[in-house]
């Protein structure tokens, strides 16, 4: 028997993500039809993952350059490049141990793109300063959230350490809490108000699990991932003073705050809105900010580039927080620069800057038009109902399923909208991801599509859906 | 709630905090470098020191030290990042078809899209072709290949994968001694039983089996050792490890159970006449069925050393071998979790298994840049055997391997009281008199673990060779004025 049969339990709990079994199948069907083989359809697309590149959009052309100048300088000598790439690239190579993007940087990252990073982020806030040292650039947000975690995660039993996190909830988030010995303490968003936090729910949430583990902090989504509301001002201060009164450690995921679809709803972060509460709440809540370049008009999720702003923390567990991250080295270069873009952008005046504010432009243009036209047409089916996308880069509609299908799933041993997906998957050559694995209201069933894709794909994602979703509420209605 | 009970206490703090982190040190990037930064800001900022610039020699990070890349690795990178490039005629067309190939496996052809978890799938397959061809065409299964973010991640991934249980059947991994500290780190986050077994100083720092016995019987006493971990070529001391020796740890890890784990990063950093890099697994596969159908292992590799030096890719790989598949299911599911490794170190990575070949318009560049780079370093690591052995005081052993020197010093009664004094391990205290008097930052050898009244620094090999022999002069001198001032 193996050496490593008796591994933790820790990782026995993770639970995989359905997802892998579509994205395997998917696959497959992309090599079958590569091959030749027939299929009732010409092509598989895949909008199941929150990846703007995969889902067909391009990257930003001037990120491109920039990156290809700092990879092989020897383009700075050549007319190819417009004169502001070459300079910021010049500059950013300056900053590079070596001039060279192969060099190690300092653990938080190239100082200079975590000074770009503070500006950024002062200047949304409306002047709220911001810290160099308080940035830390990791590997996407996700490196970020699971450094957090692994502050807190300790202890068993009734000593175990609970993090509430929303419902609807973003499955990578769970398995990392999982996978640290975590409790999730899983709070409702309330799907009929438009997904909004509700605070008698989260007070319920946080009774029943202080019964069998300790809560320390108080995951958020906002905008949301993959339901798509966008918080309020005030729904912010309530859930501050929420944490306040609860004594929770606040973690605010907020990587789609470039993405608003809504014209009346507008991105707040929660560090602002902390901010202007004013003393005591802006000097002694403890907050945790999320941002990254794989979401955004960038969407280069490849990259690895996030960071985490840490606002009121203890000084001597910012010490431990910081040798505990120097041990995986830094943050991959690339992943920075996407940052320093993202951060400080080209400006009116500079050589990029009106292709560059056409391409971010159409970018926003395209999902704006996305988010729209996905509700329309899905609001528009018997047996799915779709709540308003005012943010981030999911749809998430209910299906209504009728019993048969349901008993069918159950049948076979899955979850409804995964069997939903599977034959979506094998009639239409579309790939979408399941509800099921986000946790939901029990009984309820829905699926994630990401709108991050060309009009016509989505067009064409429109089509086949509505046809299949049509055909399979004819097949299993009684 | 009154608003003074909730100023009071902070959520999290030293004492609410998992008590596991706090027991992490890493001295590759602990207190010194910190203040060899400091001091940076301030020769910036004008003030006078007895010198004029930090030399940064704690960390294995050849670019920072003028390494060039390898041309051909950063031409195909440009055009994966930006294939309009890909008209351009200034790259060669190899150097175009990799980039092409590479594209092709990625989401929406973009090296900005996530890829699988466990990596690209063509590059997997590139790098299993490359492990076959290193050994000598012992199989390899792309599907037991795992990309990492450098090799730091896949480390730490096992080492998650294996440590379980509880009081005396907590598992216990053993870690030779001088280890490079992510190791110890990891250890002490997971809390798991850091089981040292000591290299020989007295003979190059070599294993001997009969240690490896010594370590596991006493640590049986109170822990449940279940992993042998090994750095060949070795970090920070430099050894390259004989055939015969690898092969005695293999039959050691068969007999005791033990899951194999070879850090070998290092692989093409081989100087030494007589010295060879014999893989894991190849010798486990030439040990016949008996070991290599059941010793498991675990073997890891970066594109931040040997001759590339890409550490800010932050590309690597691991091959697992003879995984229960049931545990080989957990492990893919741990990786899930942290989405995937860099795409750009992933192509990297594919670059350095799949170098150009003969006959391709790259191929002669490459091997000049490449034996330039490697014979370059085998020069400074003789030089700095060299060198540091002409002062008294200074023992080092031949660096036979790897980026690092490391030397033993031998310190004065009165410093080393002086230091316990200050709560200081000596040679911290010997590192920190070196920075500051002569702006040099090397890592004391309490931060990689070391005999009990012995002390050592490890010193990369890394600056060019002017710079070089300026630092170890620099060294020399100070030693001997501190010989001087505490004897």
């Amino acid at each position: 028997m193996s050496v490593l049969r008796a591994i933790s339990p820790d990782l026995s709990r993770i639970r995989l993500v359905d997802q892998d079994c579509l994205s395997k199948r998917a696959a497959q069907i992309r090599e079958a039809l590569l091959q030749g083989l027939e299929r009732p359809f010409k092509h598989l697309i895949d909008i199941s993952l929150g990846d703007a590149h995969r889902g067909g959009l391009q990257p930003i052309t001037f990120v491109r350059q920039v990156i290809s100048a700092c990879l092989y300088p020897s383009l700075l000598d050549s007319g190819r490049l417009p004169t502001d790439v070459k300079s910021r690239a010049r500059n950013l190579l300056k900053q590079c141990e070596g001039e060279s993007v192969g060099s190690y940087t300092a653990t938080c990252g190239l100082p200079k793109i975590q000074h770009s990073l503070s500006e950024f982020i002062s200047r949304r806030d409306r002047g709220v300063p911001s810290s160099p040292e308080n940035i830390f650039i990791t590997s996407g947000s996700q490196q970020a959230l699971m450094l957090v975690l692994r502050l807190f995660v300790h202890g068993k039993g009734s000593l175990q350490t609970g993090i509430m996190t929303p419902v609807p909830s973003s499955p990578l988030f769970n398995m990392a809490l999982s996978s640290l010995g975590g409790a999730v303490v899983p709070y409702h968003l309330c799907e009929e108000e438009g997904w909004t936090l509700r605070l008698d729910e989260m007070r319920r949430a946080l009774a029943t699990a202080r019964r069998h583990c300790n809560p320390m902090g108080l995951y958020v989504i906002n905008p949301g991932n993959p339901v798509g509301q966008v918080q309020s001002q005030k729904s912010i201060e309530d859930v501050i003073r929420f944490a306040a009164e609860e004594k929770l450690f606040l973690l605010a995921d907020e990587v789609y705050q470039d993405s608003v679809h809504d014209p009346t709803a507008e991105f707040v972060s929660y560090k602002r809105v902390l901010h202007e509460m004013g003393p005591p709440y802006s000097n002694t809540v403890e907050l945790a900010s999320f941002n990254s370049a794989s979401k955004g008009f960038m969407g280069e999720c490849g990259l690895r580039g996030g960071y985490v702003e840490f606002v009121n923390l203890d000084s001597a567990v910012m010490g431990h927080i910081y040798t505990l991250f120097s041990t995986e080295a830094c943050t991959a270069v690339m992943g920075q620069i996407a940052l320093d873009i993202m951060a400080n952008p080209p400006r009116s005046g500079d050589a990029s800057y009106t292709a560059f504010f056409e391409e971010v432009q159409n970018r926003r243009n395209t999902l704006n038009n996305n988010a729209k036209r996905v509700q329309e047409t899905l609001n528009s089916l018997d047996g799915m109902s779709c709540q308003p996308i005012r943010g981030g880069i999911y749809a998430f509609p209910q299906l209504h399923l009728p019993a048969r299908a349901v008993a069918k799933a159950e049948e076979a041993g899955v979850a409804p909208d995964l069997l939903y997906c599977m034959l979506l998957l094998e009639e239409m050559g579309l790939c979408v991801g399941p509800g099921s694995e986000h946790l939901q209201r029990k009984d309820t069933h829905h699926l994630r599509l990401c709108i991050a894709t060309p009009e016509d794909t989505l067009q064409e994602v429109l089509e086949r859906l509505s046809t299949f979703h049509l055909h399979f509420m004819r097949l299993f209605s009684g | 709630m009154s608003v003074q009970r909730m100023m009071a206490e902070k959520v999290l703090t030293v004492d609410t905090m998992n008590s596991c982190v706090k027991k992490v040190e890493y001295a590759v990037r602990g207190p010194i470098v910190l203040r060899a930064v400091q001091i940076e800001k301030e020769l910036k900022e004008g003030v006078q020191k007895p010198f004029s610039e930090v030399i940064k020699a704690n960390i294995g990070d050849a670019h920072a030290m003028g390494q060039q890349p390898i041309t051909f690795f950063r031409q195909v990178l440009a055009m994966c990042s930006y294939p309009e490039l890909l008209d351009d005629d200034r790259f060669p067309e190899d150097a175009k078809g990799r980039a092409r190939r590479i594209l092709q496996g990625c989401g929406g052809q973009s090296i900005g899209a996530y890829s699988a978890s466990q990596g690209i799938e063509c590059v997997r397959q590139d790098v299993a072709r490359y492990v076959e061809r290193r050994d000598g065409g012992v199989p390899s299964d792309p599907d037991n290949i795992y990309l990492t973010t450098g090799a730091s991640d896949g480390i730490v991934t096992m080492l998650k994968l294996l440590v379980a249980g509880e009081g005396r059947s907590r598992t216990g991994v053993m870690i030779s001694i001088p280890q490079y500290p992510l190791y110890s780190a990891a250890l002490a986050e997971l809390g798991a039983v850091q089981v040292n077994y000591f290299l020989n100083e007295e003979r190059c720092w070599s294993l001997d089996v009969s240690e490896l016995r010594r370590a596991l019987a006493d640590a049986r006493r109170h822990c449940n050792p279940r992993a042998l971990c090994i750095i060949n070529p070795g970090n920070p001391t430099g050894q390259v490890q004989s055939r015969q020796c690898i092969e005695d740890v293999i039959r050691f890890a068969a007999k005791e159970r033990l899951f194999l784990m070879a850090d070998e990063v290092y692989q093409d950093n081989v100087y030494a006449e007589g010295c060879e890099f014999h893989s894991f697994k190849k010798v486990l596969f030439e040990m016949g069925p008996e070991f290599s159908s059941t010793v498991e292992l675990a073997s890891f590799h970066s594109t931040s050393k040997c001759y590339m030096g890409e550490c800010g890719f932050r590309g690597g790989y691991m091959e697992v071998v003879n995984m229960d598949p049931e545990v080989k299911a957990q492990l893919t599911k741990l990786v899930s979790v942290r989405l995937c490794p860099p795409v750009p170190g992933q192509a990297l990575m594919d670059l350095v298994v799949n170098p150009p070949q003969p006959g391709e318009p790259s191929y002669s560049t490459f091997i000049r840049e490449r034996k330039a780079t490697l014979s370059s370093l085998a020069e400074r690591a003789r030089l700095t055997e060299q060198i540091l052995n002409t002062v008294p005081g200074i023992a080092c052993n031949p660096v036979q391997g790897a980026m690092y020197s490391f030397p033993r010093v031998t310190l004065p009664a009165r410093a080393i009281r002086e230091a316990e004094e200050r709560g200081q391990a000596p040679d911290m205290f010997y590192c920190m008199k070196l920075l500051e008097e002569t702006g040099i930052c090397l890592v004391p050898g309490s931060g990689f673990g070391q005999r009990d009244g012995t002390f050592h620094f490890r010193m990369t090999i890394l600056p060019p060779t002017d710079k070089l022999k300026i630092l170890l002069s620099k060294v020399k001198d100070f030693h001997q004025r501190f010989i001087q001032q505490y004897s």
